[in-house]
């Protein structure tokens, strides 16, 4: 079967061009702290959900929507609105994060189809298999810690089906448990569905040197003419004893294209895109580029030479932990 | 891996220079009355703007003689041209067919941040929220354009009817081809 | 109050991990949790010290839990993480991945790595057999106390992160061993030289993080002596004291004495200070705009802004 193409959509107008690029589904979310990508701007209002959710079927793909913030006590009601309205909508799923949601959308939703969110960072077959007995989950988004060789040892242990990052930005730490962004900014993935938000961005350019800072702090510094990179903490530049440089991680972004026939070996369903929070410019590119690969692979044929480092951050791609030397 | 460059085409310099003594007044009256248009057809633009729908931003065409400043006044927009560098919450600069072409959808916001062709400086939430706001409303420019009537619409059709002819700048959306 | 000491976080050589537990068992505290928290390739070196620590304890009165590691993936992890529940002791669970090793029906205690946010989760772990939840420390005070509140409705005691270098990330990937250009394989325990992890700097030279292995954590020592009181009110029913190099038994004798009235908030972050010089303070997860802030008085010649 051919690989499925999950891709992101920040808005209506993307989730249209991505149908029309070729993905096989789209994930996007509701505009507020319900999903990990709550930036200015973005995002689907229930309208718009529905909308989009209709062109989408209309044409053959499929819509997931993601509630992957963790309910903040006290008002965990408009999450459990945001999944019933997932439901009325029309979602062929919803990707949840919370242990307390996916146990609330099980009894209250059976009906709606459940993926585990790589906000779950559910890392082995162990906590995998028990997340699918426990509460029906369908599909699992690994995290982005896993080499390939893990990954296929993990599906030869479970019976669900698992999606991974291709392309896109990279979390360098376990997912959903990272609160760097929020002991600089206050704003962080797990609670507000923001990391190193925009608000707490300031740019500073003096004779060409770029400043970036984020919460106050120096996350980096660039001459003139070198790319600049988003001061997201995790890829900042920082010193410890005599050494100065990304200590945690390069401001590079994941190319996992040319490892698509080893993902499908591993026993993969689903390559998934990151990047809500880009253009349709972005994601119509990217859809295409990936909708020839696997579309080669299924027909036996050598994978196309990718087109995409221009859109990535710093403009310099790895393949992230799924070659063991990353760690 | 090569980094391929997709180059951005400058606005002519010969051009750039008969702007400067251009009267901006008139135009400044155009494109306020060309952005009140645009919110009348794309009241979703000024939605998505949220907080910042109040927030004066500043577009600074790095090839050109002048900045626009656009107020969004809550989705009744008013639009000035300016020399020097004008003054506002957020400013995004760049050559003139980058902004242009991330209003059309033809470039990447990110990746031209990236490259450092766009520069962001002052409040890079409300930044955001605008690039985000106008991708998603799909705007083809020229055909804004074409549909104005009235007298304001004049200098503005002249302007950019003469650019497009001239400057190789991509003024209208690229066709979205269904590609499967 | 109780006083709760959380799992060492750091790679300390068998020696000086016997002399700390050996030590606590003459503090003030109420319930230790040990064990390998961070790294799995640590365990080894000191594994076999774990029963004599647990009993040394127990005969001193505290109440002793283990911990699961914070990420569990390799195969080796998954053994461990299965070994746990064959100990005997309460199992501190700190990646889910420990619950499908336990039989059902065992109470467990729920360590600040797991994702208590809510209280649906909170109710789906007492239904698990959950009998205590210490919070993960990025939660405001509205959400400890909404927390504390259904903890003592469904009988599951609420802890709150008290002191300690906070935990803020775990990856894959070993930053000391990347700072040493070494493999994650052949690490050759690079975070052993930093007993209370490794300074992060800003470009300008702020202090910011602190790296441990696989694990990154602030720069700052939370503290919450300045919140006893409203934690109290909260319903909290214990505070965590993660374990630091210098001073450590006093430290938590200072605790013991601000939960009893007898010392300040003002009194004992002050005594804190004096204990390493190397410490600055932060509750602004609790109180604050952000994590790094702190409602205390900065001690006059600390880098923290």
């Amino acid at each position: 079967m051919v690989m499925e193409i999950v891709c992101p959509a920040g808005t209506p107008a993307s989730l249209r061009a991505a149908v029309k690029a070729g993905a096989h589904t789209i994930y996007c979310g509701f505009n507020d702290e319900t999903n990990a990508r709550n930036f200015p701007g973005l995002n689907f209002d229930r309208g718009e959900m529905r909308d989009g959710i209709a062109f989408a079927h209309a044409r053959g793909s499929q819509v997931l929507i993601a509630i992957n913030t963790f309910p903040r006590a006290g008002d965990e009601a408009l999450w459990h609105r945001a999944v019933a309205d997932a439901e009325s909508c029309g979602a062929d799923a919803v990707i949840l994060a919370d242990p307390g949601l996916l146990d609330y959308a099980a009894r209250n939703h059976p009906g709606l189809r459940r993926h585990l969110s790589v906000q779950a960072a559910a890392a082995n077959a162990d906590i995998i298999n028990y997340y699918a007995k426990t509460f029906d989950v369908k599909r699992v988004v690994l995290p982005r810690v896993l080499s390939v060789a893990e990954i296929a040892a993990i599906n030869a242990e479970i019976e669900v089906e698992t999606e991974v990052f291709v392309f896109g930005g990279l979390c360098v730490m376990a997912e959903g448990r990272c609160s760097l962004s929020s002991y600089a900014t206050g704003l962080s993935p797990n609670m507000n569905g923001v990391c190193s938000p925009a608000s707490h961005v300031e740019y500073h350019e003096d004779k060409g040197v770029l400043d970036a800072r984020l919460g106050g702090y120096t996350i980096h510094r660039v001459e003139k003419d070198e790319p600049a990179p988003y001061p997201t903490l995790c890829k900042g530049c920082f010193s410890a004893q005599d050494q100065t440089g990304h200590l945690f991680e390069d401001p590079v972004s994941l190319n996992a294209e040319q490892l698509i026939p080893q993902l499908q070996k591993a026993g993969v369903t689903a390559l998934k895109i990151e990047g809500r929070q880009r253009s349709r410019s972005y994601v119509t590119q990217v859809v295409r580029n990936f909708r020839a690969a696997v579309d080669a692979l299924e027909a036996g044929q050598p994978m196309p030479e990718g087109m995409l480092a221009r859109l990535s951050e710093g403009q310099a791609m790895t393949t992230g932990a799924y070659k063991k030397t990353w760690r | 891996m090569p980094h391929p460059q997709v180059s951005i085409p400058l606005f002519p310099p010969i051009l750039a220079r008969a702007l400067k003594v251009m009267p901006l007044a008139p135009l400044s009256l155009s494109l306020t009355a060309y952005s009140r248009k645009i919110a009348k057809t794309h009241p979703g633009l000024f939605r998505r703007l949220g907080e910042f729908d109040h927030t004066r931003f500043v577009l600074d065409p790095t090839d050109l003689p002048f900045v626009i400043c656009l107020d969004p006044n809550g989705g009744v927009p008013r639009v000035t041209l300016l020399r020097g560098r004008g003054e506002g919450a957020a400013r995004i600069s760049g050559p003139f067919a980058a902004l242009i072409g991330l209003v059309h959808g033809a470039y990447d916001g990110d990746a031209l941040f990236f490259s450092r062709d766009l520069v962001i400086e002052g409040d890079t939430g409300a930044a955001l929220a605008l690039r985000n706001a106008v991708d998603d409303a799909e705007l083809d420019l020229a055909q804004e354009i074409a549909s104005i009537s009235g007298p304001l619409a004049r200098p503005l059709q002249h302007l950019i009817a003469f650019a497009e002819r001239r400057t190789g700048v991509c003024l209208s959306r690229p066709e979205e081809a269904e590609a499967w | 109050m109780d006083l709760t000491v959380g799992p060492n976080q750091f790679f300390w050589s068998a020696d000086r991990w016997t002399e700390f537990y050996d030590d606590l068992a003459a503090s003030p505290v109420d319930r230790v949790v040990l064990g390998e928290l961070v790294c799995s390739k640590r365990l080894p070196f000191f594994q076999d010290r774990i029963p004599d620590a647990i009993t040394t304890l127990i005969d001193a009165g505290k109440a002793v839990a283990l911990t699961s590691l914070a990420l569990v993936t390799l195969k080796r992890e998954r053994k461990q993480t299965a070994a746990l529940a064959e100990m005997g002791v309460e199992i501190e669970v700190n990646d889910l991945s420990a619950l499908p090793h336990l039989p059902d029906g065992t109470p467990f205690s729920v360590g600040p790595l797991v994702n208590t946010y809510n209280e649906g989760t909170l109710a789906w772990l007492a239904s698990k057999g959950a009998t205590r939840i210490c919070l993960p420390p990025e939660l405001p005070l509205t959400s400890v106390a909404t927390l504390a509140k259904v903890g003592a409705d469904l009988g599951v005691a609420i802890e709150v992160w008290g002191h300690g270098r906070l935990p803020l990330a775990i990856s894959g990937r070993c930053y000391h061993a990347r700072l040493h250009k070494r493999t994650k394989d052949n690490c050759q325990f690079a975070c052993e030289d930093d007993p209370d992890g490794l300074d992060v700097r800003t470009l300008e030279g702020q202090p910011f993080l602190a790296m441990n292995g696989v694990q990154t954590l602030s720069d700052t020592y939370a503290s919450a002596a300045h919140q006893i009181d409203a934690l109290t009110r909260a319903g909290v029913s214990a505070l965590r004291l993660s374990p630091q190099s210098k001073g450590f038994v006093p430290l938590c004798d200072h605790y013991r004495q601000l939960l009893d009235g007898k010392l300040s908030g003002a009194e004992v972050a002050e005594a804190i200070c004096g204990l390493d010089s190397n410490i600055r303070l932060s509750d602004g997860f609790l109180t604050g705009k952000r994590g790094v802030d702190w409602s205390g008085k900065q001690p006059p010649d600390s880098h923290h802004r």
